[in-house]
């Protein structure tokens, strides 16, 4: 009895030692969770900036929802989302949010002889491809834009997101800019009512369904189409000219945007206008309280933004992500100075620097 | 001898006190199972209530999942969770109950073991590599052969034509349910291996004795006096089978739609449920895949009792 008391006691101390342990390295980190898009990026910069400041960022990347969640009953510091609140559910709440980096939805085929970038879409076409409408590789709407192009008689496999995704939203809300029907049967959300479709779970599942399945037309965000030469299509945007998913493209639709007009930075950025814009273009956002318990982690938080505002822009571009323009960044930092405050009603960001 | 009784005595009266304290270890482990059982149903009844309350039956009945507009209904996961199950029991009884015999009737003895172990270690592979498997390598074979195949032939005879119509996507249905009846394989055909092992050696020569084939022997001899453990094998590999999660996701395509044609997408109680959670942010949606996980619960709770219920009445009806 004697020694079970005793073997009891040495393992809560060495539980309570693992404890202080486990605080210890928490301490002096920042800690965030949300979109699973914009998690490479994030872990690159925060890698970096560690080893220059010494403060690590805990990222958990477990969806845009769960960020929300989680900023919400304040267990992190920031959350981060692919879907942007209304600018009301932010008031609501006491956040507020503003963009972080900008990427591109892609969609990739897999159809015998057809090579990347060679086959042309425009939106409505995409639409009624995921309404169920065209259901064939040969159907002359799809023809009428590919003159030159052989597609077989073989039918579409289409394949979208199965678990919730920012991706899915992105995707979804631009075929609601160029669709009524799909705005009126199916709408945009992370999840949505497919009417048609196999789904894969994450990037690397739709990726690998539409590889492996002949036939197939699915979504993924623009680095996992490069990164696994994806045979990618062309897209008509909204002027009228046909783009192929690049930086440049991306980059294209953020100039043309006015974030100043935008209340809580609420824009999104498909279907934008401007010859070059890649039409399924997104931002990624930050949440965080505008009323700070914590102002001295708060402030740490908005160093780290600033900083990867500031440097991380060919860490990003070297993932295939876009950063935002100085301009944009400019309005944010305003913003962090304007809204985020302390118990004092200080404000915690007083610029770069500080 | 007195010496030794006098000795005895002390450590006697301490192994009295470490048997009392090892029974009443032993019942609160087998309580604590309880507990544990009744504290996840009442977590998923409350926390399926919300949804529950707000669809009423139509939750049960209707094939809408819509996370939009807000609207959720579980047919289709249901449905979908029991014909990939029966597709697996198609597929994995007929060809455990082969294995079986092959290893204990008919197989030299030097291979038993090599193969015995074998299909053992089929049940050791984690789940997610046979989901893997499935879609990089089994359902594109499905897709260029057996679908085509199965469409040209099966699918154009009438009654059952529907079944197999369609595309050949390689992803759906049938493919999810022939993974899974390779899975619970290993589950199946080792405990039939091992009761069919206990049948007394008489019983079957005396059979052979009266000019019985080695079929009429497992048929009417060996299967009767195992059917409890072959049973109890079945059911092991049904329950496997209809909570398996992660091979189901990567092969049987997600989608919330029923279809009459088992080629078609669908998806599962479990394969839902670890696609959605994540992004489940609205109270309603989360509630609504909780009470998803209470039907799974519900579903798998009623095929153990009707096992149960079968062996009991075969049991008294053999009179054992």
């Amino acid at each position: 009895m004697a020694s079970t008391v005793k073997t009891l006691s040495r393992a809560l101390a060495t539980g309570a030692l693992l404890a202080g342990l486990w605080s210890a390295a928490q301490a002096g980190d920042i800690s965030g969770a949300g979109a699973t898009f914009p998690y490479p990026i994030y872990a690159k910069w925060a890698e970096a900036y560690k080893a220059k400041s010494g403060i690590g960022l805990n990222y958990q990347s477990i969806g845009s929802g769960g960020g929300i969640k989680q900023i919400k009953s304040k267990t992190v510091d920031f959350g981060a989302s692919d879907m942007p609140l209304e600018a009301k559910e932010l008031d609501e709440a006491g956040l507020m949010q503003f963009p972080m980096v900008m990427g591109g939805v892609v969609p990739v085929v897999n159809v015998k002889g057809v090579q990347p970038g060679q086959l042309k879409l425009d939106g409505p076409t995409l639409a009624n491809i995921y309404l169920g409408k065209i259901a064939k590789w040969n159907d002359p709407a799809i023809t009428a834009l590919n003159a030159g192009v052989s597609l077989p008689d073989q039918a579409i496999a289409v394949v979208h997101r199965s678990d919730g995704s920012g991706t899915t939203f992105i995707f979804c809300d631009y075929l609601s800019k160029v669709s009524p029907e799909w705005k009126d049967k199916v709408g945009e959300n992370t999840s949505v009512e497919w009417p048609v479709g196999l789904g894969g779970k994450g990037n690397e599942g739709v990726a690998a369904l539409t590889s492996r399945t002949d036939g197939a037309i699915g979504y993924v965000e623009y680095a996992y189409a490069k990164q696994n030469k994806m045979t990618h299509t062309e897209m008509k945007n909204s002027d009228g000219g046909y783009v192929q998913p690049e930086s440049k493209a991306f980059m294209a639709s953020a100039a043309n945007a006015d974030w100043s007009k935008a209340p809580g930075f609420h824009l999104l950025l498909t279907n934008q206008p401007g010859k070059d814009s890649w039409p399924i273009s997104g931002a990624t956002f930050i949440l965080m309280y505008k009323q700070q318990d914590k102002p001295d982690t708060a402030k740490q938080v908005l160093e780290f933004f600033d900083w990867a505002y500031k440097n991380g822009g060919s860490l990003a571009e070297g993932l295939d992500y876009v950063p935002m323009p100085p301009k944009v960044v400019e309005l944010v930092e305003g913003a962090w100075k304007a809204n985020i405050k302390g118990a004092n009603g200080q404000p915690v960001w007083s610029g770069s620097g500080s | 001898m007195a010496d030794l009784a006098l000795t005895r005595k002390l450590p006697g009266e301490r192994q009295n006190l470490a048997d009392a304290a090892f029974k009443l270890a032993t019942w609160f482990f087998a309580v604590f199972v309880l507990v544990l059982l009744g504290a996840v149903i009442v977590a998923l009844i409350d926390g399926s209530v919300e949804a529950l309350r707000r669809f009423g039956p139509g939750f049960v009945l209707s094939e809408d999942w819509n996370p939009v507009k807000q609207t959720f209904g579980a047919r289709a996961p249901m449905v979908g969770t029991l014909i990939t199950s029966a597709i697996a029991m198609l597929v994995g009884i007929p060809i455990s109950f082969g294995i079986a015999v092959f290893l204990t009737q008919l197989c030299p003895t030097w291979a038993r073991r090599p193969l015995g172990v074998g299909i053992e270690l089929l049940a050791g592979i984690p789940s997610i590599i046979y989901g893997i498997w499935g879609l990089f390598v089994f359902a594109p074979f499905m897709q260029s052969h057996i679908e085509p195949f199965l469409i040209d032939t099966l699918g154009k005879l009438p009654g059952i034509g529907p079944l197999f119509a369609g595309p050949p996507l390689g992803i759906g249905m049938l493919t999810a349910g022939i993974i899974l009846g390779i899975m619970v394989l290993p589950f199946i055909s080792s405990i039939m291996r091992d009761v069919f092992d206990t049948v007394p050696p008489m019983l079957k020569e005396s059979a052979y004795g009266l000019g019985c084939t080695t079929w009429e022997v497992m048929w009417n001899v060996v299967l009767p006096f195992t059917r409890v453990g072959v049973i109890g094998g079945i059911m092991l590999g049904l329950g496997r089978a209809l909570g398996e999660t992660m091979a189901v996701t990567f092969v049987i395509g997600n989608a919330h739609r029923l279809s009459t044609s088992l080629l078609a997408p669908g998806t599962t109680i479990s394969a839902a449920l670890a696609n959605e959670f994540t992004e489940a942010v609205e109270d309603i949606y989360q509630s609504s895949l909780v009470a998803l996980g209470l039907i799974l619960f519900v579903i798998t709770l009623i095929v153990l009792s009707a096992a149960k219920y079968m062996l009991i009445r075969l049991q008294s009806r053999a009179g054992t």
